[in-house]
């Protein structure tokens, strides 16, 4: 069974069908500055958390890795029922409302609260609302693009979305300039942000429909698309791939490990990362159009397996570690956005916040053993060794991927033979 | 809604929105200015050199003003009173006699850190090599060697509790002996090779020997070690912060016991009996305390009752586990203790 654009609510008459559109659509570029305000909040609470717990809330370094080690669990099994509840109640920018507005009020509830358990309830709020919001808004973003250009589409708001969160800490430290440790006015203007976030969404974003008519979408169903035939290939390959992507937390610091460049500027080695995304979202997405999503998501391992290469290497140097760096962000651009084209086209409409929502949560979750994994090698054997060896497994994952992908992208070209006219 | 009235809408919330985080922050700034004018003047006074003559305590002044993050000095014998201040801004001082060793934080978008030796006048004299948010810093009792503890990643990706320290140990006169971390670990007969251990909190015996903390695998112990041997072995299980009692006998420590992540006792073990004595202070304690003498142990705290202000107060408790803590020094940090 081939989705076809009839499975779409008020398809015919959107945008987006009928011709082939040039420029992204409108909808896309809202979500975005949505994401680009609501990154520009989050990051600038991110980027000072450290500071602020242990320098105000008096709290050490090793209690705030204990923060992280919340979010990261948070955030995988929230997105699920984001992804669903979009779907079951036919309109995703609701669920996607929500999430915006949970984080919005977290970021004013840190005015109140003081000591861990406090900031722990209010980090894993606003991880909540993150996790509740990804699946609706990609499959709004699905929703409201031309399939043929689903990947150019993901990759100009995953760009929006990069810009924001690199302003954020430039505004959170422009402030700390103005105000100095007044940490309270970093979390007002975080807010504000927020807000402005929120209400381009709520007031701009089109109430898209995902289910047809009144027909609500069970559980049952639900389960049984994401585990159906179609997404099964797909989740195996990134759940394979994930289970080999180490956290770029241990790529950094296995530079760091390494040479002085990068130690010194530890604190900005994911810029350089981010730069790369930011500039090769949109063109990857464009590249991942035209030759298939699953093509350029593999590939994108390929400059992760280079990553991981020339970061086992034993000497180093500034131009290498920036190499690292470029390469990360390849392939960042290559599979962030890349993965939710390629799922949105294989789920029907009515469950693809569901889709997309099992995919991002496979991958999370393959991620999240892949670093427990990577961290316990690393201690038995250090960096190098431990790369090399994640790098061999790579190199072997790569064209089992490639092969459990390979029909999707014909399919996917069938399709979009079906929604030309 | 038409456009219309959802644009007039979107720009009604964001004058609205812009306003209020704008006024905060503007409102923030003037009480800052009000505050830092109206400051209640901490007690100033004395002169650095008769200060330095007499035995005296070297802290990170907090009082809120135009000193804040300022070294200064107070007499052991008016340790409230009046303090003279230095002209160096430190995060963390430790001096000797001689000596004065300083981590500090230039702040921006890179946050810059840097570990100098500080000559009698109190400048800088000479940097030692740094990366990473300062923690600790000593000196040994003769000033000839300083070990900087940083946090290079304070941030863990799975493991929760995990992070990267460094821990440099340096020759006053600028030759670095090495990252401690090197070093053979040795716990229960056993090498430690572990690429997750961690050392930090150093606290010098002699001009060999020193104690620290050892970390692997969500264990903390308390080591000896030998410089010139490049090696530390584990004594006992659960110390953090070790530092040695000035007739060597005792360490005091942080101890974690069965606490929640992120909080400590102040506790003393006795190097001749391996008896633990826990203080009498109830609150976390997150600092690598200092002795007094031999019988009190001084540690700072931040204040919580201050709307956001990052002051804190220097407390001094018994070590035998007797008797309530008392401030010793109000609006001070880090305080390094010399006779």
């Amino acid at each position: 069974m081939y989705v076809t654009l009839r499975d779409r609510p008020g398809a015919g008459q959107g945008p987006a069908t009928g011709r082939v559109v040039r420029r992204v659509s409108s909808t896309v570029v809202l979500l975005g500055t949505v994401s680009l305000l609501t990154d520009v909040s989050s990051e600038m609470v991110a980027s000072v958390l450290p500071l602020y717990l242990t320098a105000v809330v008096g709290l050490s370094p090793v209690a705030y890795g204990f923060l992280d080690g919340v979010h990261q669990g948070v955030s995988a099994f929230v997105r699920i029922a984001g992804g669903y509840a979009g779907d079951r109640g036919g309109r995703p920018k609701w669920v996607a409302v929500l999430g915006y507005g949970v984080s919005t009020i977290s970021r004013i509830a840190m005015l109140p609260a003081a000591g861990f358990a406090a900031i722990t309830a209010v980090v894993t709020g606003d991880r909540l609302g993150k996790g509740l919001r990804t699946a609706p808004r990609d499959a709004l973003i699905a929703e409201a693009s031309d399939p043929s250009m689903l990947g150019r589409s993901f990759g100009v708001h995953r760009a929006l979305d990069t810009i924001g969160a690199a302003l954020g800490p430039l505004v959170a430290f422009a402030l700390l300039a103005a105000v100095p440790g007044s940490y309270d006015s970093i979390f007002v203007v975080s807010f504000a942000f927020a807000l402005a976030g929120l209400a381009v969404l709520v007031l701009f974003v089109p109430d898209l429909r995902t289910a047809a008519g009144t027909a609500r979408i069970g559980l049952r169903r639900a389960l049984r698309e994401v585990s159906g035939h179609r997404l099964r290939r797909p989740l195996l390959a990134a759940g394979l791939l994930g289970l080999l992507t180490v956290g770029d937390g241990f790529l950094y610091l296995s530079l760091q490990e390494r040479d002085d460049f990068a130690a010194i500027y530890f604190p900005l080695l994911y810029v350089g990362t981010n730069v790369a995304y930011l500039a090769l979202a949109v063109p990857l997405g464009r590249l991942s159009d035209r030759v298939g999503r699953g093509r350029v998501l593999v590939a994108g391992h390929g400059a992760l397996l280079a990553c991981y290469l020339l970061a086992a290497l034993p000497a180093g140097g500034t131009g290498l570690t920036i190499v690292v760096l470029l390469l990360l962000g390849v392939f960042y651009a290559a599979t962030d956005g890349v993965l939710p084209a390629l799922i949105s086209r294989l789920v029907p409409g009515e469950t693809r916040g569901s889709g997309i929502a099992a995919a991002q949560t496979v991958v999370a979750l393959a991620r999240f053993a892949s670093s427990v994994l990577f961290g316990l090698l690393w201690a038995l054997q250090g960096p190098s060794r431990s790369l090399v060896l994640f790098a061999v497994l790579l190199t072997a994952a790569v064209p089992v991927a490639a092969w459990l992908l390979r029909g999707i992208g014909r399919e996917e070209e069938e399709r979009a033979q079906e929604v030309r006219p | 809604m038409t456009l219309r009235v959802r644009v007039a809408l979107l720009v009604a919330l964001l004058i609205a929105v812009g306003l209020g985080a704008g006024g905060y922050v503007w409102n923030v700034r003037q009480s800052q200015a009000q505050n830092r004018a109206a400051a209640p003047v901490v007690a100033r006074g004395g002169d650095l050199v008769s200060f330095r003559g007499t035995p005296h305590l070297v802290f990170r002044s907090t009082a809120l003003g135009n000193e804040y993050g300022r070294v200064a000095v107070v007499p052991l014998a008016a340790p409230a009173g009046p303090r003279a201040f230095t002209p160096a801004a430190c995060e963390r001082v430790y001096a000797t006699a001689e000596d004065a060793i300083c981590l500090s934080a230039e702040r921006g978008i890179v946050t810059r850190y840097r570990a100098q030796l500080l000559a009698a006048d109190w400048s800088p004299a000479r940097d030692l090599p740094l990366t990473g948010l300062p923690s600790r810093a000593r000196l040994s009792r003769d000033g000839s060697l300083a070990a900087t503890t940083t946090f290079v990643f304070g941030d863990s990706y799975a493991n929760p509790g995990q992070f990267s320290t460094r821990t440099l140990v340096t020759r006053t006169d600028g030759e670095v002996v090495g990252d401690i971390e090197k070093f053979a670990l040795t716990v229960e007969g056993r090498t430690v090779t572990a690429a997750d251990k961690n050392l930090w909190g150093v606290t010098f015996a002699d001009d060999d020997r020193f104690y620290a903390t050892a970390a692997s695998g969500g264990k903390t112990w308390l080591v000896e070690g030998s410089l010139s041997r490049r090696t530390v072995k584990a004594l006992r299980r659960d110390v953090e912060c070790p530092s040695l009692s000035p007739d060597r006998t005792r360490v005091a420590f942080k101890k974690r016991g069965d606490l929640p992540p992120g909080r400590w006792r102040l506790a003393v073990h006795d190097l001749r009996t391996g008896a633990e004595t826990i203080s009498s202070e109830q609150r976390s304690v997150d600092d690598q305390v200092e002795w007094l003498d031999d019988s009190t142990l001084i540690y700072g705290l931040p204040r919580t009752d201050t709307n956001g202000a990052a002051t804190s107060d220097v407390w001094r408790v018994p070590a035998d586990g007797s008797g309530p803590p008392l401030v010793l020094v109000p609006d001070a940090w880090s305080p390094a203790v010399v006779r």
